[in-house]
């Protein structure tokens, strides 16, 4: 399989970082960022993949028999998934708050500071 | 900056990253490759303390001080949205109306309802044994809850959610967590140290800890999520701002 | 057969992803996100991380596009429509 996978999610970091440069609407750019943060996700599961192997749960597998995954990817993936949506939460509501106060989501007319 | 400088600088900063993540993704040990230390060792680690699923055993044991400071991330996001999601003083309060629902879609989401938080509570209880835990247990309780909204009405939501008593019970759970830790430091020695007996190895009480830690994120995540989803609702059903007095009467 | 599984689900999640990030309309974009969502948990079930992939399918595919739609009916929210063609038009005057 080589390195593609891994090129891939280059590729949608990449991406994802365009969308939020050219981005015109704060709701939109934070959809990016999820977009962003979801190449971490297929960066961190592509590097603990093992050919053959099963997921790391031994409830159902006697330990030994077969190989399984690296774990400890597979938690900070995890981690990131919660994370992620949490920031993604948290800028919502700053989105909100922001329109509230200056009536648009268009970050190129927020240029003044406002008390 | 112009646009167009604002692209090009992205263009050539992103031509560098690409270059420079390409030379480094082919100096990586290839897609699929045998070879995985770390995970071979928490493997080890995690049937030495009898935890079935390795991926909690990683989350609530070895890196448990980790998801400490993960759960005060969350912890932190529901206090920040609540602080920023508050009526503000020129905002109205307004009752939702009751809406029509189709008797299908109810009678859908009435069977769904018990069912769905049986798969949260059994997802979350089952954390430290087959897939799932604390963090989706809890996404499936919260969002669960709010069949009730899709089922009914507005009103319907907020009888079967007590905002108080989950603020509540979302603190307390993110407490207990530093709690168990603290627990570990004075009788084992170290923080979080998993310092309960093990168990009997593919059982619901098996590792120690694992499934106490596994419960108090359960409910914090489902407390915390209801709450947060709880504040981004209000701010779209309930309050209008100045601009929007006139004619609200129409829902 | 495993190796052409993996390989699909790579692709999916490019193009949605892409997709994603081209969708210039925020309530457009939350349902390519969900979409995205379910491919990214497909991908993960197919990597062996089921853990992952139950984490993902709540988040990504409920709960960031329910906050994300939430977020663009507060923001675009207008009372004055007394019909749906004219909710409509304020919509998109709000978008632009």
């Amino acid at each position: 399989m080589g390195t593609w996978v891994f090129l891939a999610a280059g590729w949608v970091l990449l991406t994802a970082l365009f969308g939020l440069v050219t981005s015109r609407n704060l709701i939109h750019a934070i959809g990016c960022l999820t977009v962003a943060q979801s190449s971490t996700y297929l960066l961190l599961l592509a590097v603990g993949y093992r050919r053959g192997a099963t997921a790391p749960v031994y409830s159902d597998l006697t330990p030994g028999t077969r190989p399984v995954v690296d774990p400890v990817v597979q938690a900070l993936a995890l981690t990131d998934v919660v994370v992620g949506a949490t920031v993604t939460a948290l800028l919502l509501a700053l989105t909100i708050q922001l329109h509230k106060r200056h009536h648009t989501v268009d970050p190129q007319s927020l240029t003044g500071l406002k008390g | 900056m112009s646009t167009r400088a604002r692209l090009v600088m992205f263009l050539l900063a992103a031509a560098v990253v690409a270059a420079f993540f390409s030379a480094a993704c082919a100096h990586l040990p290839p897609f699929a490759t045998p070879d995985h230390p770390y995970g071979e060792r928490a493997v080890a680690a995690a049937l030495e303390r009898r935890t079935a699923n390795v991926v909690s055993a990683v989350n609530f044991d070895i890196r448990a001080f980790d998801t400490l400071g993960e759960e005060s991330i969350l912890f932190g996001t529901v206090l920040g949205a609540t602080l920023l999601l508050r009526r503000a003083r020129d905002e109205r309060h307004r009752r939702p109306v009751a809406e029509r629902v189709m008797p299908t879609t109810r009678l859908f989401a009435t069977l769904l309802l018990p069912v769905t938080l049986a798969v949260g509570v059994y997802t979350v209880a089952h954390g430290q044994l087959s897939p799932g835990g604390g963090f989706q247990g809890g996404v499936v309780l919260a969002t669960a809850l709010h069949l009730a909204y899709v089922a009914a009405d507005y009103r319907a939501l907020q009888k079967v959610r007590p905002l108080v008593v989950l603020d509540v019970a979302d603190s307390l759970a993110a407490a207990s967590y530093t709690l168990v830790g603290l627990a570990g430091l004075i009788t084992g020695g170290a923080f979080l140290q998993n310092v309960l007996p093990l168990g009997t190895f593919n059982t619901i009480t098996s590792g120690g800890t694992v499934p106490v830690l596994n419960a108090t994120v359960g409910v914090e995540v489902a407390c915390g999520l209801i709450c947060l989803l709880a504040h981004f609702l209000d701010q779209a059903v309930e309050f209008t701002g100045p601009d929007q007095y006139e004619k609200t009467g129409d829902r | 057969m495993n190796a052409w599984l993996i390989g699909a689900a790579v692709v999916f999640v490019v193009l949605a992803a892409t997709t994603a990030v081209l969708t210039r309309d925020p309530a457009r974009q939350a349902v390519v996100l969900a979409v995205l969502g379910l491919g990214l948990a497909v991908m993960f079930a197919v990597l062996q991380a089921p853990d992952v992939a139950l984490s993902q399918l709540a988040v990504g595919t409920a709960l960031t596009p329910l906050l994300i739609l939430l977020t663009v009916r507060k923001v675009t929210h207008r009372p004055t429509r007394e019909s749906g063609g004219e909710h409509d038009r304020s919509r998109k005057r709000d978008q632009r």
